[in-house]
């Protein structure tokens, strides 16, 4: 590690710290209908869209009706995308001709398994990627089917979250707002104001933006190369902004022309934190007490912390396996272009590495910027297990938030029953219903990446079977030994947590794959959004009780701890097994130099 | 539940024509005008103003002429098409000790220092046998370019001197001094190695 190093970590988690307030403010003001800066053009504009899709916009829905529109909404625009992607071959910005009978040589063919795996994908927030975008996706796939659902995923999580928190706040009302008027206002009023300079920010720096065929030419040593476009700047901005994460290229944000500099990525990264982190501070305001948001965000950047400093330190130690042939990693001689360089670039070094590794996984953002399945094991661990812990750690925009609410709900539950009480979250009584919600909002996670996991271990094919042409589920592994164990492990934790990074040596793109990884996104998604939401629905309904002598303060240091405790001993106790099978026993084997 | 339905088929189609189509190509419009050269891919030309490559994308140099770049598992090295790295972890014994058809850390470690004529007892910067995530790394470490500067000036019959301040003026430091890492693009170094007299 090095000083420098370790500043850019702090100087970034910084500049989150600051923003957070004056977001979070704003966002709140736009969710309440407050006026806003840009109230003044955007507002007519809302109505419009409200005219247009014909939208009562005065509607106060319960929490079953709000649930129904998430999903008949969700399930919509799945469909649209699904259409988009099989027929794109059809329709235009296709200067690549993918798709037709002239298509060049390395197009990959675009299948019905495929886009139903994208399309669940993308709708799901998660943009797991089973294909590579520069020889799969023409252009208005890219922008129609894929980056309009960046924009639509990540405002139903932020919608989801904010109804929640009106669970809490609402006396014996029983409804948790409008799902419709939610998600308009989250789309226009804060992802888009936020990514058009955001873009354009991006493309001064380097990031393409045109709708170009892919240029090949010879190079300075004689070399052919082609270099693909596209509209990459505008998708990279949501991409981050929304915690999506799904990349325009098949290196996502190691490629150059998505992140050409590191300022881009600082960018990028800060992108990525800034919506989940801003959000702590709305939830505080809504529930008017701004010291339960700053307990979430203290808990969040405890756990941040910690994980990016372990995973920076075992990065910068290197592979031991490299000494016998002389190769210098130190990094107190080369700075941070020492350590495991290996899928890593220069320009970010191990420093922005390790720290973008941990952002994208304590998030549901997905997006990288180096090689995680080049991880060492340490490091692969804490990314692995920022997935599993449910990724509260900030998390996905709106599923970040109430992922955390459900921690806090077990937490003061695990309080009340030690002394003997029952427990009150925001001045609501934490009865039967919201803890058997709570429950099963870990216990499903926990099944569909366990499970899933189990089964493609031991999962038989014969070889070149239409389900699976690798033969057994273990074929379509690069690594053998522990190492592959974390590429299946990683997978399914990384679809149900509707993450969508990869240990990216798994040939994922076979229908047996394609179809197993779609069913835990869309676990992972909906079965996560319905019981919280119910959850919603039941506190909506009942009495605020004041505070009284006995409630257990949740702004409390007592309870950041707690918190702390209750989220890593959950996801210890779930997966240890599981990550000892992998990256752990990876970990003291490679001391040992024992290669696979 | 149809009104649902239809109220859903409604937004989602005015959401994507505002999110999926303006959104994009009012961004093009803008960045095309603003920033047209970065917006097309940084292209650099040569004399005849035909484009020789991407100031942002590394390639592939194989004479020894020229310095060279990072290995690249993109397709056979630095294939634009076929962005990505190795995924091989650290206790992969093709990634360490290589196989017939790959090179391993083994085989590129020997390999440059035969081409560099560096023997055993001096050590090898990482990130010159290292592949980077997108195989299109387009920088070097100063450590890697000294390394290879005293084969250049042989090849080329230039002092050795006149290469490494060559060096030392293609050196990118840290943005705002202490942001990313210092590093020296290949590709405008080989240019300007071409441009001396």
């Amino acid at each position: 590690m090095t000083f420098l190093g370790i500043c850019q970590i702090f100087f970034f988690i910084s500049l989150i710290l600051l923003i957070a307030k004056p977001l979070g403010l704003y966002i709140y003001n736009v969710l309440e209908g407050n006026n806003t800066l840009f109230s003044g053009i955007l507002r007519p504009s809302e109505m419009l869209i409200y005219r247009l899709a014909n939208i009562d916009f005065c509607e106060e829905m319960n929490w079953l009706k709000y649930t129904q529109c998430v999903i008949a909404f969700s399930l919509v625009s799945m469909l649209l995308t699904y259409l988009l992607l099989i027929f794109q071959n059809l329709l235009p910005l296709n200067p690549m001709h993918f798709g037709l009978s002239d298509a060049p040589a390395y197009a990959t063919k675009m299948t019905p398994d495929l886009a139903f795996n994208t399309a669940i994908s993308f709708t799901t927030n998660t943009n797991w990627q089973s294909y590579a975008g520069e020889t799969t996706m023409t252009y208005l796939s890219q922008m129609l089917a894929l980056a309009f659902h960046n924009f639509v995923s990540s405002a139903t999580g932020i919608a989801v979250a904010i109804a929640v928190i009106r669970g809490f706040i609402a006396n014996r009302v029983g409804t948790i707002g409008n799902f419709w008027t939610d998600l308009t206002r989250i789309t226009i009023y804060i992802l888009l104001p936020i990514c058009i300079p955001l873009a354009l920010l991006l493309v001064s720096q380097g990031v393409v933006q045109n709708l170009n065929p892919y240029l090949t030419f010879t190079t300075l040593d004689n070399h052919n190369q082609t270099l693909s476009f596209g509209l990459v700047a505008s998708q990279e901005a949501i991409k981050n902004l929304g915690t999506n994460g799904g990349g325009f290229f098949n290196a996502n944000s190691a490629h150059p022309f998505e992140n050409p500099t590191p300022l881009t990525n600082l960018l990028e990264m800060l992108s990525i934190f800034i919506i989940p982190a801003a959000l702590t501070y709305t939830f505080g305001k809504m529930v008017k007490d701004t010291r339960q948001g700053v307990a979430l965000l203290t808990v969040m950047t405890i756990i941040f912390l910690i994980g990016t400093l372990v995973t920076y330190h075992f990065e910068a130690k290197g592979n031991p396996n490299f000494k016998p042939y002389n190769i210098n990693y130190a990094t107190n001689q080369l700075g941070d272009s020492g350590g495991n360089m290996e899928g890593k670039e220069l320009r970010f070094g191990i420093a922005n590495s390790s720290l973008f590794a941990v952002v994208t996984t304590d998030t549901s953002c997905g997006a990288v910027n180096c090689l995680h399945d080049c991880l060492t094991p340490m490091g692969g661990l804490i990314t692995l297990l920022n997935i599993e812990l449910g990724e509260v750690v900030f998390g996905g925009t709106g599923s970040g938030l109430y992922g955390i609410i459900v921690f806090a709900v077990l937490s003061v539950f695990i309080a009340g029953l030690m002394v003997g009480r029952t427990p009150e979250y925001l001045g609501k009584k934490i009865e039967k219903k919201e803890v058997k919600m709570a429950m099963l909002f870990i216990l499903i996670a926990a099944f569909s990446i366990l499970v899933f996991t189990a089964i493609a271990s031991v999962i038989n094919f014969p070889k070149d079977s239409f389900w699976n042409s690798f033969g057994s589920g273990t074929n379509n592994l690069n690594n053998v030994g522990p190492h592959g164990f974390s590429e299946l492990l990683y997978a399914f934790s990384s679809c149900t947590g509707n993450n969508g990074s990869a240990f990216a040596g798994l040939s994922a793109n076979t229908p047996f794959y394609n179809i197993l990884l779609g069913i835990a996104m869309f676990l992972g998604r909906f079965f996560m959004i319905i019981p919280v939401l119910a959850m919603a629905g039941s506190l909506s309904e009942k009495k605020l009780v004041p505070a009284s002598i006995g409630t257990f303060p949740t702004y409390s240091y007592l309870f950041v701890i707690l918190l702390i405790s209750v989220i890593l001993i959950v996801g210890a106790l779930t997966f240890f097994p599981a990550l000892c099978l992998g990256p752990i026993i990876e970990e003291f084997l490679m001391r040992q130099g024992k290669l696979f | 539940m149809i009104k649902i339905f239809l109220d859903s088929i409604k937004l989602t189609l005015v959401l994507a024509i505002i999110t999926g189509l303006i959104y994009p190509l009012v961004i093009t419009g803008l960045a095309n005008i603003m920033f047209d050269d970065k917006a097309n891919g940084s292209l650099l030309y040569d004399q005849n103003h035909k484009v020789i490559g991407s100031k942002l994308i590394g390639q592939a140099f194989t004479s020894n002429k020229y310095f060279q770049g990072r290995p690249s598992r993109a397709g056979n090295g630095y294939d634009a098409l076929l962005s990505g790295g190795s995924n091989l972890g650290s206790t992969s014994q093709k990634l360490i000790e290589g196989n017939k058809d790959f090179d391993g850390i083994k085989q590129l470690a020997a390999k440059y220092r035969l081409v560099n004529k560096i023997d055993f007892t001096t050590k090898i910067p990482v990130e010159a046998v290292t592949a980077s995530a997108s195989g299109l790394d387009p920088d070097i470490s100063y450590e890697n370019a000294m390394l290879q500067a005293p084969r250049i000036a042989s090849v080329r019959h230039l002092s050795q001197n006149k290469v490494t301040d060559l060096i030392e003026l293609n050196v990118q430091k840290r943005e705002l001094g202490f942001i990313g890492e210092p590093r020296i693009n290949v590709l405008i170094l080989n240019l300007d190695l071409d441009k001396l007299p």
